[in-house]
């Protein structure tokens, strides 16, 4: 078995078995020399443009066509909803923080990012719980009229990836706390940060063309 | 992902490793790591992409009988006018079913069979990039396909047509279950079709070997390659419009209730967005196995290889700018009518290349017509037709005639049925000696094909007519005195000659396995003299598919070590096909180790849909199976230590009813060296196991 | 596990293109804050709809790309993955431009 004879920090996107590099027809050799899993993720964030255009376009086609009820418009607090876009947005900071400090070899570090992360992710989602429930005391429920069904599965789909998110932060950290995630394994933070990241600039999206532009 | 050193601690869930070993350590009851070779078990926990593409087409054969019985309850209703065999009800679920299942269950998995089987050989890889996802996409296509059709027994088939028009299929005109099933079993099979799309896509990308560059593909490969772009990105599409179905029938939405301001288009842009880059999808796959197989019956290369690429290319970027010429009629509008017109005219184009090209490949060529050859041919014919009907269809006003008659029926019935169905026979006789190491036998084949050319003529050649007569389709019944009594029933009559047909195909493959093994044949590496890196290996092909990886120099590169050309360009034999192909030696090679988790994850997707549709503590039981499931699958090393190289962690599924969201968990890293297998033996064990 | 040391640090950069340091990925998100308070702050005042709409949307796109190329990384690395991503972009706006039109949804119901 091999042993850490030579700890060296992988150069870019290649892939290593214990110190020699992988040769074709061997476990992680790729002719591009980008690691399998790295471009699997980027394909996955392609594909989730079209769900998320998907619901994007169907919120934009409804939000005027409510026969009756309030509509999300109506109801917004855009104070409150700025500042959960802050949050999140500074969570995608606190990701890349968790990768860097991985890439220098701080587990530790990394650690604290990771959890950072996580709760300032869980800060959003508790804010969309928050916002959900006073709208629908506001008489706005999910079955009320065409915009709101549109609104609460847009922004509903967003906070379920947000959450599986967290469900991987977490993962990770107790992956770094048994000693699981040392630093030739950034990858798999730079890999969970590219999802995290996604689903911010989603959020991005979401904030300008569904909240911020009537 | 380098995992230079590990720690000695595995942790609970880590799975211990191998046959027969002990880590002393505690571990959370959990399986120990499956490493049969033989038996039904090492097929379910097989993750080698032969295994997977083998059970893929075993499945879309099981479910061709079943949506065939469905196209024969259909012929035999409409044989007579007035027919009672089927009521309106009963036949409504049965065309909705027969659509469905061939178009999801058998055409799609056929494709992917091949593809999954061939294109790692063909790139000269030793398998997929995430091989248990692989695995795991099999499994969820296999369960979902089997929990749609479980509706037939729970309340009732989905009945509002594939294409499921809302509000048709809105809780009031379509109360039972059935559509429930629908999205729920189209989602379920939507995540297997995404999850292998990104694996083969990244396959195709980063495990070319050395030399093979993108234009040194063989053009399967880069038809395969063309299709799984085109579901990566058409397959979110239907998932938003099936998540809008399912939540307006399951919770109340407003998303097709028109009298609360919806728009039923959104429901058929949604659809067609996802369904045009769908059909392409169909007939890709088809298109890029005429391109093997012609050129080795013609003993010439491909004509204009690079046209055959980009028309390739071309026919997957057009397929997105055409959708809305399947809503000609639906009230769009003359703008997005003459716009999308256009567009649809000008589809034909790189289809039309491909055609000449074939035939331009077979000119002057030495032509053997083997079975497979037949069936290529076949498909040039059969595609040109429905092509033909097709552009007719481009023009919008005779559109507006020929849309919902027989005529639609007819050309789609031609490019699916005669070509992506006949280009996939010849590749079962193609490629059957490759996988299992014996041919089909050839006069068999010769009546399979010319039933099924005669059949499928009898049975969509006349639609064009009563088509154009009027005749509507999706209808369960037509009156007397319309002239179109006659036609129907020699469709149904070309029904049943189809169906004899694919009884001599299932002979077929009975009685030439049978006497295979009684005659112990096995048919060599190249029994075909072709073209492509999979026939550089033994037949069947070896679990480890090379002994070593090639370094590519040309396209056709088995070919050209076979042959080199003299001063008139003909073919000159420059080396025995047996010094050339591989060994079969399975020396030093490391396969992915087999998983129980690909079938946890995908067995707990149809509880979470049975939750849904009936009681939602199953939804949460459903889902726990598959949370539990991808924290197997990740925490497992992909690679078994035991077998001797350390974990690699691969990114999963999350399956809780999702797009396919590759999270990314680490594998544990164990080295604690506790296999009582020397890394070599193991390597054996698992290589020497029969395709 | 290990200590962090300016060594590493110093060996990291040197295998990489221009990786960031916290810093700079401290100021990039002082810089999302401020064009999400821009945005914000433009949401009170009073103004026409279209160059409100056109603005906001150039803000959208400059976050968007902003968190793509340097937290995202796509600045620095392979140009496959920005083929992959940027066709999924593409394509799905184009299409989904496509259908907003047929609706007549740029031009009022």
């Amino acid at each position: 078995m091999s042993t850490a004879e030579d700890i060296r920090t992988p150069p870019v996107g290649q892939h290593q078995i214990g110190h020699h590099e992988a040769k074709p027809g061997e476990h992680g050799w790729t002719q591009t020399g980008v690691s399998n899993e790295k471009l699997g993720m980027w394909v996955f964030l392609g594909s989730e443009c079209l769900l998320f255009g998907g619901l994007i376009s169907t919120y934009l086609l409804y939000k005027r066509t409510a026969v009756k009820g309030p509509v999300p418009h109506q109801l917004y607090d855009i104070p409150f909803t700025s500042v959960s876009s802050f949050v999140l947005l500074m969570s995608s900071m606190t990701m890349v923080l968790a990768l860097a400090a991985l890439q220098r070899g701080e587990e530790q570090r990394c650690r604290v990012w990771l959890v950072t992360t996580a709760m300032l992710g869980a800060t959003f989602i508790s804010g969309q719980v928050y916002e959900f429930t006073s709208f629908v005391k506001k008489g706005m429920g999910y079955t009320t009229n065409t915009a709101a069904s549109a609104f609460y599965t847009l922004t509903g789909f967003h906070g379920v990836h947000v959450s599986i998110g967290i469900i991987m932060l977490m993962s990770l950290f107790v992956m770094s706390l048994r000693g699981r995630l040392p630093q030739e394994r950034s990858e798999v933070v730079e890999i969970v940060g590219l999802y995290w990241h996604f689903v911010d600039i989603v959020w991005i999206l979401i904030f300008t063309v569904v909240y911020l532009i009537p | 992902m380098a995992i230079i050193e590990a720690p000695e601690e595995r942790g609970p869930l880590a799975l211990p490793g191998g046959p027969g070993a002990t880590t002393g350590r505690p571990v959370l009851g959990v399986f120990a790591r499956p490493g049969q070779s033989k038996g039904w078990r090492s097929w379910i926990t097989s993750v080698d992409h032969k295994r997977v593409g083998v059970m893929y087409g075993m499945a879309a054969i099981f479910f061709f009988l079943v949506g065939g019985i469905e196209a024969l309850l259909i012929r035999l209703q409409l044989a007579h006018p007035n027919g009672t065999v089927l009521n309106a009800a009963q036949y409504n679920q049965v065309f909705t079913m027969h659509g469905i299942t061939m178009i999801f269950l058998v055409i799609m998995p056929l494709g992917a069979a091949l593809m999954n089987y061939l294109m790692p050989l063909q790139v000269g890889a030793r398998d997929v990039a995430f091989p248990r996802l692989n695995a795991f996409s099999f499994w969820c296509f296999l369960f979902g396909g089997l929990f749609l059709n479980s509706s037939w027994f729970l309340g009732g088939a989905p009945d509002g047509g594939w294409f499921a028009y809302a509000p048709n299929t809105n809780p009031i005109f379509s109360p039972s279950h059935g559509m429930d099933f629908y999205a729920l079993g189209l989602l379920i099979t939507g995540i297997a079709s995404t999850v292998g799309a990104i694996n083969l896509v990244v396959t195709v990308i980063n495990l070319r070997a050395p030399g093979m560059s993108l234009f040194k593909m063989p053009v399967f490969t880069w038809m395969g390659f063309v299709t799984q772009l085109l579901l990566v990105f058409a397959m979110p599409v239907i998932t938003v419009a099936l998540f809008l179905l399912l939540f307006d029938r399951q919770f109340g939405a407003q998303f097709f209730e028109v009298a609360n301001g919806a728009d039923p288009l959104l429901w058929q842009h949604l659809f067609w967005i996802f369904g045009h880059p769908e059909v392409y999808i169909l007939i890709l796959p088809a298109f890029g196995v005429v391109s093997e197989i012609i050129p080795v019956f013609s003993r010439k290369p491909i004509f204009g290889y690079p046209f055959m690429v980009i028309s390739g290319i071309a026919i997957g970027f057009m397929g997105w700018g055409v959708w809305a010429h399947h809503m000609f009629a639906s009230g769009v509008g003359p703008v997005s009518v003459a716009a999308f017109s256009v567009s649809t005219m000008f589809i034909a184009v790189p289809t039309g290349v491909k055609i000449l090209n074939w035939i331009a490949t077979m000119y002057g060529g030495r032509l053997r017509f083997t079975t497979a050859m037949k069936f290529a041919v076949g498909l040039v014919a059969m595609f040109t037709i429905g092509g033909l009907s097709g552009v007719t269809h481009a023009v919008s006003p005779s559109d507006l005639q020929q849309t919902d008659t027989y005529y639609i029926v007819a050309h789609f019935h031609y490019v699916i049925f005669g070509g992506a169905l006949l280009g996939f026979f010849g590749a079962m006789y193609f490629w059957w000696p490759k996988a299992f190491g014996y041919t089909l036998n050839e006069k068999l084949g010769s009546w399979h094909f010319w039933l099924i050319i005669i059949g499928m003529n009898l049975t969509f050649g006349p639609m064009h007519i009563i088509g154009l007569e009027g005749q509507p389709r999706r209808t369960y019944t037509y009156p007397k005195g319309y002239g179109w009594d006659i036609w129907n029933l020699i469709e149904t009559i070309g029904a049943f000659i189809i169906a004899l047909a694919v009884l001599v195909f299932l002979f077929n493959v009975w009685r030439s396995r049978r006497t295979a093994l009684r005659e112990h044949i096995v048919v060599g590496p190249d029994p075909w003299d072709a073209r492509g890196l999979e026939w550089m290996v033994p037949s069947p092909t070896p679990s480890h598919n090379f002994d070593e990886v090639p370094i590519v120099t040309h396209l056709d590169e088995f070919w050209h070590r076979k042959y080199g050309e003299d001063e008139r360009g003909r073919p000159v034999r420059i080396a025995e096909t047996a010094d050339v192909v591989q060994k079969g030696d399975p020396t030093g090679v490391h396969l992915p180790s087999p998983s129980y988790w690909p079938i946890v994850i995908a067995a707990g997707l149809p509880i979470i849909g049975y939750g849904i549709i009936f009681s939602l503590g199953f939804a949460f039981v459903g889902a726990f199976i598959v949370l539990l499931g991808i924290y197997g699958l990740g925490l497992e090393p992909s690679v078994d230590p035991d077998a001797g190289h350390d974990g690699h962690d691969e990114p999963h599924g999350d399956g809780d009813g999702e797009d396919g969201a590759a999270a990314e968990l680490p594998a544990g890293d164990a080295e604690d060296g506790a296999g009582d297998e020397t890394p070599a033996a193991a390597a054996n064990e698992e290589a020497s196991a029969p395709a | 596990m290990s200590a962090p040391t300016t060594t590493t640090e110093a060996a990291h950069v040197e295998h990489e293109h221009a990786h960031p340091g916290d810093g700079e990925y401290m100021l990039v998100a002082l810089f999302l804050a401020v064009v999400t308070g821009a945005e914000v702050g433009l949401y009170y005042v009073n103004m026409a709809f279209l160059p409100y709409a056109i603005i906001l949307t150039v803000l959208m796109i400059v976050k968007f790309s902003t968190v793509v190329m340097f937290f995202m990384h796509l600045r620095f690395d392979s140009r496959l993955f920005r083929y992959v991503f940027l066709t999924g972009i593409v394509l799905a706006t184009a299409v989904y431009m496509v259908v907003l039109l047929t609706f007549h949804f740029f031009s009022g119901h």
